[in-house]
């Protein structure tokens, strides 16, 4: 994590950390892996009265945060989910709100009062993403009179059965539209997956032509795509925030387990292979801190090449967090693959953060075609 | 009353539009560090000295230097600064490593008033270039067994024995050399550092050609060379203590505040080849793979500049384990061996060959795949660095060693270290 905090940072990340310790221990998520939610009653609502979802919406709407850099602040709570695999739906919570933030419809606003304060969860389902061709979109949007009809399916959706709003996002003529609809809607179906991370639930959102109103929209119609990079980029540096706590938590649990464990009447921190690979997985570490908090830092700063810095982000972390954990599994031999060791909630986390919200894959190919627009225009 | 520092901003701005009046595009030899003939090396050498001497009289040379050694006693941030501005520039290479650090920052932390008065004003004007001698023919990872003595005799010391793999010797100016002064304790007391000059009578030095056609490298013989008492850097016998602080300043290397390099505002070096324009070359511009590839190359620039940064940070506010500058230069090993390999998968075939009126074949990405490895050696290699994060970093129990409380005399040495 950073190292220069201001005192009301520091003091919001010890209080979140108290509470996910006291809430949400793993012997507890262990238990409610079946749980449709994944947490106990009232756990999201308390978080939200924390100002878990405050963060990127502004005082006037009723959001908030510590210093004034909210997602800065968020990065702060997101590490510490990472680090005590906390669950629940921080990232599509923030990201909705925060691209509900400003819209003028009421039907938004009344949304975004009640994801803000943890009352209502909301769920964002990207159906036509910024690395995909729009012919190729698994959902469309299109106009049809004063109406908007949704059609396709998406998936993973996280939250999907427990959010009350969710905000859509399709491929339509010339662009992408993204729309807001009550999970109410008539023709919405949501089916529930399993998923890699007992923590967290997702689903499978189907549109058999659903039908909103034209004031559903969230920005305009066909013309998405700037608010929905701003969208990847707090996802991008939320997902990696996280990942890094959950690197934390994984890599100090080896680093014990080689002092205690012993194997030819020695420790497994005195062999000298398994000493380099400890010191490969502290640089991926260090890097990963550093590139996480540059990427908050540049969506803070509104920099010009926040875009670039938040995929090198999602791409690094997302691929190194991985290789991290799995040579923690095997460092630690037999044990790593059990349910009950504590590693596994690690390594899901870090797995399930890689895949959201695009893969390294994909934020390569959109940091390669940055570079080439660039060197073109030079 | 401390005097009033000016404002990094505002520096930065006095020393963009120095830079604009004063220094022409970057040069093709200040992105090889090395030419085709000697004859080319040694003309850039002699520009290189006169644009430091430039540097230095448009108050812009050694700017973390102290003012009283002509530096400009200012902080990283103005350097840092003062670096991103120079991108794209010429700029005197040939001064920043070993020059700057770790040759000069040691003198600075070691050096008497008279040795630093002497020759730092001397490195700021461009008149001194220096190289160190630390590694020897019997092996350079355990710098602390080097075997090259030297023996006192009055107020003078006599020097013999052999170091190697010392970049750019063969027209330096002066060397930092560590030398073994006492055999009848452990290693680590019996070590002395000097400063030498290095084109005298006494020190023969012969090049070596690397696998890609440069003999930048070179090895040098002493034979009963004359050193005074007087250019003895620290205590006799206490060399380690300096070798300590030397290895630090050496891996910090072109990240040390006490060097000046063009470096673009998100960390990409600029005399990188373009991984785009590989690709055009190529014909993979619209290829999935190859998007992806030009990207990984990309984010890695990135995350190195930022853990540059993040490590950077720590040591200044003092908070960080010093050893973590260790963490960075594996990590910025590994980079850019990936980088090497990115580009050389990017070329195609391509890259088997070049044209042969190429300006420089060394540039050719082949030949830079070949020398891949370099970036894991070259300043101690990134085995010691992951040691060293595992014992000092991590706190690991540390490697049996056959030479720990032995005198230097009785340890166990390979065939190629003399005795
Ligand atoms: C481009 C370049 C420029 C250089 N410039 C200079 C210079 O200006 N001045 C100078 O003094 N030197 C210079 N060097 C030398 C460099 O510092 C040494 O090559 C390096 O420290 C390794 O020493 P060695 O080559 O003797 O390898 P060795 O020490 O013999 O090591 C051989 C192999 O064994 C590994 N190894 C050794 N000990 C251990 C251990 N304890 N644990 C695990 N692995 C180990 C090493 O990592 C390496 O892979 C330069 C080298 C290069 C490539």
């Amino acid at each position: 994590m950073r190292h220069v905090l201001t005192p009301d940072q520091e003091l919001f990340q010890d209080t979140t950390a108290r509470f996910l310790a006291d809430r949400a221990p793993l012997s507890r998520l262990r238990k409610l892996r079946d749980d449709p939610a994944g947490y106990e009653p009232d756990y999201w609502r308390d978080g939200g009265e924390l100002g878990w979802c405050m963060p990127l919406v502004g005082e006037d709407e009723g959001g908030g945060s510590v210093s004034g850099r909210g997602i800065v602040d968020l990065s702060l709570l997101a590490y510490e989910f990472g680090r005590h695999a906390a669950p629940g739906p921080l990232v599509d919570c923030n990201v909705v709100a925060a691209a509900l933030s400003g819209q003028p419809g009421e039907m938004q606003q009344n949304a975004l009062g009640e994801v803000l304060t943890g009352k209502a969860i909301a769920a964002s389902c990207l159906g036509a993403a910024p690395w995909q061709e729009l012919g190729k979109a698994g959902v469309t949007i299109r106009k049809d009179g004063s109406q908007l009809v949704i059609s396709g399916s998406v998936r993973p959706v996280e939250s999907a059965s427990q959010a009350s709003w969710l905000l859509v996002t399709g491929a339509s003529d010339g662009g992408r539209t993204q729309v807001l609809v009550p999970a109410s809607a008539t023709g919405l179906e949501v089916r529930p997956l399993k998923s890699i991370d007992v923590t967290r639930r997702f689903g499978q959102v189907t549109f058999a032509d659903v039908h909103v109103p034209e004031s559903a929209i969230v920005g305009t119609f066909a013309e998405a795509e700037a608010q929905i990079a701003q969208q990847i980029r707090h996802a991008a540096v939320i997902l990696t925030a996280e990942s890094v706590g959950a690197m934390d938590s994984a890599f100090d649990m080896t680093v014990d387990w080689a002092f205690e464990r012993y194997t030819f009447g020695r420790a497994l921190a005195s062999y000298q292979a398994l000493k380099h690979r400890f010191a490969d997985m502290k640089s991926w570490l260090e890097a990963s801190h550093a590139i996480s908090d540059a990427a908050a830092d540049a969506v803070a700063d509104a920099s010009d090449t926040a875009d670039e810095v938040c995929s090198a982000a999602k791409s690094y972390v997302g691929q190194q967090g991985v290789e991290l954990a799995q040579d923690c599994v095997q460092l630690h031999g037999g044990i790593g693959v059990t349910y009950e060791h504590d590693l596994h909630f690690y390594l899901r986390r870090v797995t399930l953060d890689r895949l959201l919200y695009g893969t390294p894959a994909e934020h390569r190919r959109m940091i390669g075609s940055m570079q080439i627009k660039q060197d073109v225009m030079a | 009353m401390s005097e009033e520092i000016e404002p990094v901003e505002a520096f930065r701005l006095r020393a963009r539009e120095w830079i604009k009046a004063n220094l022409g595009p970057m040069q093709r030899w200040d992105m090889s560090q090395h030419c085709e003939s000697d004859e080319e090396e040694l003309e850039a050498v002699a520009r290189d000295r006169m644009l430091q001497r430039k540097l230095y009289d448009g108050g812009f040379a050694g700017i973390c230097f102290p003012k009283e050694y002509g530096g400009q006693g200012l902080t990283p941030d103005h350097n840092r600064a003062f670096s991103e501005e120079l991108s794209g520039h010429e700029y005197p290479s040939r001064f920043s490593v070993p020059t700057f650090s770790p040759c000069a920052s040691v003198l600075l932390e070691f050096g008497t008033p008279e040795q630093k008065a002497a020759h730092l004003p001397a490195i700021l004007k461009g008149e001194e270039v220096w190289v160190q001698l630390l590694s020897e023919p019997g092996g350079g990872s355990d710098v602390a067994g080097i075997t090259t003595r030297a023996t006192r005799d009055g107020d003078h010391w006599v020097l013999n024995g052999s170091k190697v793999w010392t970049s750019r010797a063969w027209w330096a100016d002066w060397g930092l050399i560590l030398t073994r002064t006492n055999w009848d304790v452990p290693k680590h007391r019996g070590m002395t550092v000097f400063i030498l000059p290095l084109q005298q009578p006494g020190v023969e030095i012969s090049r070596i050609e690397r696998l890609n056609g440069e003999s930048e490298s070179c090895e040098e013989f002493f034979t009963d060379v004359r050193i005074p008492d007087s250019d003895r850097v620290g205590e006799v016998d206490a060399g380690w203590t300096i070798g300590t602080r030397w290895m630090y300043h050496e891996r910090l290397g072109h990240n040390s505040p006490y060097v000046t390099t063009p470096v673009g505002s998100k960390g990409q070096k600029s005399h990188e080849p373009s991984v785009v324009e590989i690709a055009r070359k190529a014909g993979r511009l619209d290829d999935p793979a190859a998007l992806e590839l030009i990207g990984e190359h990309r984010a890695l620039g990135i995350v190195t500049h930022e853990l540059q940064r993040r490590i950077g940070d720590a040591a200044a506010s003092g908070k960080g384990n010093k050893d973590l500058s260790s963490v960075d230069r594996v990590f910025r090993g590994l980079a850019s061996v990936r980088r090497a390999t990115i580009a050389f998968d990017l070329a195609g075939s391509d890259a088997s060959v070049w044209d042969e009126n190429c300006e420089n074949p060394t540039d050719a990405v082949g030949m830079q795949f070949l020398m891949r490895q370099v970036s894991c050696i070259g300043g101690g290699t990134t085995e010691i660095s992951r040691n060293v994060i595992a014992e000092r970093v991590l706190a690991m129990p540390r490697e049996p060693s056959g030479d720990k409380g032995v005198p230097f005399r009785d340890v166990p040495k390979g065939p190629n270290r003399s005795r």
